[in-house]
């Protein structure tokens, strides 16, 4: 299982020799450090922690930074973690992989490992909608527009039955918050790789804001 | 640094901003050679048809240009002629894509606004601009 985690750029358009125009996302993605591998025997599963995001050491905790190997063992601590030329990040994320043991701590992943071609899976955090109706929510079609409508456009209609079940169901579809939660978009081709400036450009929207954080894994389904 | 960034438009990433990442990644040479267009101009596109198979060519749409859009890697224009029996065709054109391999400006208008929509409900006369020479 490849993966990487990266920041939403933006969209734009790429166009082939034939003129067809392919709309992609950009990503930047990496370079990622792994700075955990965790196996059968020591962890029950198999995954390697990846960081990404270089930020100022400050702002982490005391226990990323230990976790990091960026704190320097005294005579009270003896055993901290060594540093792997890890430096201090932002995010750290975790990919299922049933090849950990081939990965090692300190290493480095880039966009190199995909290609043109490949498909991901793209998981993000979607943009928050606030309170939204139900025509928005859920694709209800809504009320109709003529025939002596007042104050019905967009109301979600009857919410259940009357004194036979007495109750709304639980799990009835009806306005709230929509948005701000993660989505994964999946099986998006990848379009274009830019090795030296780490990025990645896939095919289709993804999930989020622009400068938002994904995760980009091998597609599940393909 | 990226995370210090609170406006998007502003973001950067090492020394690079995030609107020039994304129109570096695509480059596309072709584009540079192609005149500064505008709204209400009189042009001739220059446009490959059936690439790839053995009927290409070129195929020439001349027209005045009644939209122009600035939006970074998807710029486009729409072109509007009159075709015969006096209905108006338009055509919007992708500035970056290969397939303009030229585009000849013939007279800049007078214009006062960046759609010109209005030019679809005037035919003959009224359906004039008034020309602008530049220097």
């Amino acid at each position: 299982m490849k993966g990487l985690l990266g920041v939403k750029l933006g969209m734009s358009q790429i166009f082939d020799e034939q003129g067809v125009a392919t709309p992609v996302t950009v990503i930047q993605a990496g370079p990622c450090f792994v700075t955990q591998v965790k196996t059968k025997e020591t962890d029950g599963y198999e995954a390697i922690q990846l960081g990404f995001g270089e930020t100022k050491e400050k702002r982490l905790t005391k226990g990323q930074q230990g976790h990091l190997g960026l704190v320097k063992p005294d005579q009270k601590h003896p055993n901290r973690r060594k540093n792997h030329g890890i430096p201090a990040l932002r995010f750290l994320r975790e990919i299922r992989t049933r090849t950990a043991a081939e990965h090692s701590v300190g290493q480095q992943l880039t966009v190199a490992q995909f290609e043109a071609g490949d498909h991901v899976d793209v998981a993000g955090k979607t943009k928050g909608r606030g309170f939204a109706g139900v025509v928005k929510r859920y694709g209800f079609a809504g009320g109709v527009k003529t025939h002596g409508q007042s104050d019905r456009h967009r109301a979600p209609g009857s919410i259940g039955a009357t004194s036979g079940t007495a109750h709304v169901f639980k799990g009835k579809k009806m306005p709230g918050r929509m948005g701000n939660e993660r989505f994964t978009a999946q099986n998006l081709e990848v379009v274009r790789i830019d090795v030296e400036r780490n990025l990645i450009a896939v095919k289709g929207s993804v999930p989020g804001t622009k400068g938002g954080f994904v995760i980009i894994q091998d597609a599940a389904k393909k | 640094m990226l995370w210090d960034c609170y406006r998007i438009d502003y973001l950067f990433i090492g020394e690079y901003r995030m609107s020039d990442l994304l129109l570096k990644a695509f480059d596309n040479e072709k584009n540079e050679e192609l005149p500064e267009i505008r709204g209400g101009d009189s042009v001739t596109v220059h446009l490959r048809i059936n690439v790839g198979t053995r009927n290409e060519r070129v195929q020439l749409v001349r027209g005045t240009i009644i939209r122009l859009r600035n939006s970074g890697n998807n710029r486009n224009f729409t072109v509007r002629r009159i075709a015969a029996n006096g209905i108006g065709v338009e055509r919007t054109f992708l500035l970056n894509s290969p397939l303009i391999e030229k585009i000849e400006v013939h007279r800049h208008a007078h214009v006062r606004r960046a759609q010109l929509y209005f030019l679809r409900d005037r035919t003959g006369k009224s359906a004039r601009l008034r020309e602008k020479r530049l220097r």
